[in-house]
């Protein structure tokens, strides 16, 4: 969870009381630590090995800020190598003469099509007029896919049978100057960086239609071969950028590290769901934090400031930190997840919230969520304030007055309870409140 | 930057090799235990679990006094393959048929190959006598069912599939009843990708499997979780995860015909106790074996 490396590094340099200079003994210990982390991070041990010992030569005898502990300061020093390492986020580079051509490559299963459709509408938002190709002919219903997700979001898919993908891609570009259309995103199919036919195709299909863009799509869940692979598809098909996909789930996603280190192109976007517009740019800030185990905190507030009014957004977050929860609240909490929908899933981006988000949300449905509407708002005030005064009878009542059952009112209870405890657990931790500061201080005058 | 993409190349063709001879004819030294813990780690094997499987070897090389790195090897070997044949029921589903429906549940994270897997399985059981049907429960990514459906023209097997963006529940109970008409004695359930982390998609696959609990006595009686073997740590937060939901009773590790070791199995098997029972070496239809705990173990040394 987040704290792990921050707390573990703490108990470490608080057992040293002097400050000043960052020793071999300091960094050291730190880095031990350090090390961990970015293995549990699924970064390449290698690359982890080569990446410490650059830590380790600007740490020693480092001053040590006087607003910094040492464990501070050996995390800025770790913290901004990994920017270092992870570069600013790449733009697509489409100038030059039209069609422009969009070459995605990557493993089975990394996100290739679903990407390839995401882009298209990333870029005719943007104004420009794209064709989606369909090179994959082996995997079942994969001109399909790309077919229907073309119809999805209202762009030409261009796809031809009894033709090897290196034609299809060329007769493609011929379509596309034909249709006035003015970039081509070819999704290929996925393929393991060992598979030398495979690997050979792949290089035909660039020599025919050269690319502006070759992208490595690769899931964010990769572990220790991330390097293998983005070096070897660097090496044969000379990659301009990384994708990294599956960033909604909880991997941290130390493979961009892996794979920065070995190609050296800019990560280009994340994806961030299954959804066609669930893509976005890419903040070394935001994944070097979440490497280390530190949070996405940043990522919660820019989401929920473009999915809501800002205030809302603030004022959930401070709610859900307040020490005073009863059922009004949760009440609240729950009217709030409904609507604005994806707040639970924000929420979750928070290191811990994932449970309390659980409690709040229990992916109820309409019906259900009526029923406990419809209890709560059966109550009396001081009923909603304290329910522990909720006896036998004043439960029947209730029930009877909501139309459910006293059952369905006790798990209510339950829930409630549950919810109720894990925010006390919530708001006397510390880290939490530091972060609810973080939240405060971005709050608009 | 060059430096590292050198060593890399250098180390995937020595390493292992390096392995061989220090184990091979060496006494035990600290370059022994460092080989050992890259090896693992290479491996995706991860920092905790093979911490621990380092501190237990250690402890027996003391306590049974072993000197040559070449026995260390054979306990070494010996001991990862009993963490993997640890869980109980360590077997796949029998391919006999032992009741009127057996009914298994697909789950795990997008892309893992839970649909090809499905094929494979289909393919694997209907070749030893079983009477197979495919239920398409992913209803929502765009040509799943279709997919789905190409396999079962390809190897024969009949596929059960609702309307796009239906009700996978609803899919389901259809197939059951189907496969109750039909006289089938063995019902597979495909279902979407979803992340363990998606609370709402969670509670959709419950919904599944309740619909398959209520429909078929004790079923679903196998739920099987697909892993991609390249994935790293997460492979084992998606085991956790999945197991809360829907109760995981086996693993299927896919694309191990490529690069990576695999090595997740270790604290899936070990510490949630949940056992391997087939692996995915390819895209085509026979490309599934059974889980082999010694020739896996094998393949890490390789
Ligand atoms: N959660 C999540 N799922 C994703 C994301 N991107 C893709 N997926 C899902 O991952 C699975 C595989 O995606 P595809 O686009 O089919 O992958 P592909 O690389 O084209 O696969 P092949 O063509 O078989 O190699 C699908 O279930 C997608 O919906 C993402 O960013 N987040
Ligand atoms: N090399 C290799 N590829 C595999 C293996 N198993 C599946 N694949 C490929 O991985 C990709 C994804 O497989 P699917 O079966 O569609 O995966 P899925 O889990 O059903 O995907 P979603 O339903 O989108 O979540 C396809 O390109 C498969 O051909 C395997 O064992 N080896
Ligand atoms: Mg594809
Ligand atoms: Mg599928």
């Amino acid at each position: 969870m987040f704290d792990t490396l921050t707390d573990r590094l703490q108990a470490i340099f608080d057992k040293l009381s002097k400050r000043g200079v960052l020793t071999e003994q300091d960094v050291d210990a730190a880095l031990r630590e350090v090390r961990v982390a970015l293995l549990e991070a699924d970064v390449n041990f290698r690359v982890v090995k080569d990446f410490l010992a650059r830590v380790r030569e600007r740490a020693v005898g480092a001053e040590v800020h006087r607003s910094l502990t040492p464990g501070q300061a050996v995390i800025k020093i770790v913290h901004e190598e990994l920017l270092a390492t992870l570069g600013e986020g790449g733009k697509l580079d489409l100038g030059g003469p039209p069609p422009r051509v969009i070459l995605l490559v990557g493993l089975q299963g990394s996100g290739k099509t679903t990407t390839a459709a995401k882009l298209a509408l990333h870029l005719r938002k943007q104004g420009r007029r794209p064709l989606l190709v369909a090179a994959d002919i082996y995997r079942p219903a994969a001109v399909l896919q790309l077919q229907t997700l073309g119809k999805q979001i209202n762009v030409p898919v261009f796809a031809e049978s009894d033709q090897a993908p290196p034609d299809i891609a060329q007769h493609a570009i011929r379509q596309a100057v034909q249709s006035a259309l003015d970039v081509v995103i070819v999704d290929t199919a996925g393929r393991l960086q060992i598979d030398e036919a495979m690997m050979q195709e792949v290089e035909q299909i660039k020599a025919r239609v050269r690319p502006a863009e070759v992208l490595l799509v690769a899931d964010a869940m990769t572990g220790q071969e991330a390097v293998n692979i983005a070096d070897t598809f660097n090496k044969r098909v000379g990659l301009t950028g990384l994708i990294l996909t599956k960033v909604d789930g909880d991997a941290r996603g130390g493979a961009a590290i892996s794979m920065r280190a070995v190609t050296q192109v800019p990560i280009k976007f994340l994806a961030t769901g299954e959804k066609v517009d669930a893509l976005e740019p890419f903040h070394p800030d935001r994944l070097a934090s979440r490497i280390l185990g530190m949070g996405d905190v940043l990522t919660l507030i820019e989401k929920a400031q473009q999915q809501f009014d800002e205030q809302q957004a603030l004022d959930a977050a401070e709610k859900l930190f307040n020490a005073r929860f009863d059922l009004e609240d949760f009440l609240a909490q729950l009217r709030m997840v409904r609507k604005m929908g994806p707040l639970g899933e924000l929420l979750n981006l928070l290191p811990g919230m994932r449970e309390v988000t659980r409690q709040l949300s229990p992916d109820v449905t309409e019906r259900q969520f009526k029923r406990i509407e419809a209890m709560i708002c059966s109550m009396t005030p001081a009923e909603r304030h304290n329910p522990d005064m909720l006896n036998a009878s004043r439960k029947r009542r209730i029930a009877a007055g909501s139309g459910t059952t006293v059952q369905e009112l006790n798990q209510l209870l339950r829930n409630f309870r549950e919810a109720q405890k894990m925010m006390k657990q919530l708001s006397t931790n510390p880290r939490m409140r530091t972060m609810l500061g973080l939240v405060q201080r971005r709050r608009p005058r | 930057m060059a430096s590292l993409r050198e060593t890399l190349a250098r180390t995937r063709q020595s390493f292992f090799g390096k392995v061989q001879a220090l184990l091979g004819q060496s006494n035990i030294t600290a370059d022994t235990w460092d080989t050992l813990e890259t090896l693992l780690l290479q491996a995706d094997v991860g920092v905790a679990t093979s911490t621990k499987l380092l501190e237990r070897l250690h402890q027996r090389a003391k306590a049974e006094g072993i000197v040559r790195a070449e026995r260390l090897h054979e306990v070494f070997k010996h001991e990862l393959r009993a963490l993997l044949e640890s869980p109980p029921h360590a077997t796949p589903p029998s391919w006999e048929k032992t009741r009127l429906l057996e009914v298994i549940l697909v789950v795990g994270v997008n892309g893992s190959g839970k649909t090809t897997s499905i094929a494979k399985l289909a393919h694997w059981y209907q070749q030893r006598g079983r009477k197979v049907l495919l239920a398409a429960c992913d209803t929502f990514r765009a040509a799943a069912v279709d997919q789905l459906q190409i396999w079962g023209e390809r190897i024969g097997v009949p596929v059960i599939a609702g309307p796009p963006n239906g009700d996978p529940g609803a899919v389901a109970f259809d197939a059951v009843q189907a496969a109750f008409a039909r006289k089938a004695d063995l019902l597979i359930v495909d279902t979407a990708g979803r992340l363990h982390t998606r609370h709402n998609l969670m509670q959709e696959l419950r919904k599944v499997h309740g619909v398959l609990r209520r429909a078929v006595h004790e079923a679903p009686h196998h739920t099987l979780l697909v892993i991609d073997a390249t994935n790293g740590q997460n492979a084992v937060a998606q085991a956790r995860g999945f197991t809360e939901a829907v109760g995981v009773t086996g693993v299927i590790l896919t694309k191990l015909d490529g690069t990576p070791k695999g090595g997740v199995a270790f604290a899936i098997a070990g510490e949630l106790g949940i056992p391997i029972h087939f692996i995915g070496v390819g895209e085509q239809i026979e490309d599934l074996e059974p889980f082999d705990a010694a020739a896996f173990v094998e393949s890490l040394f390789e």
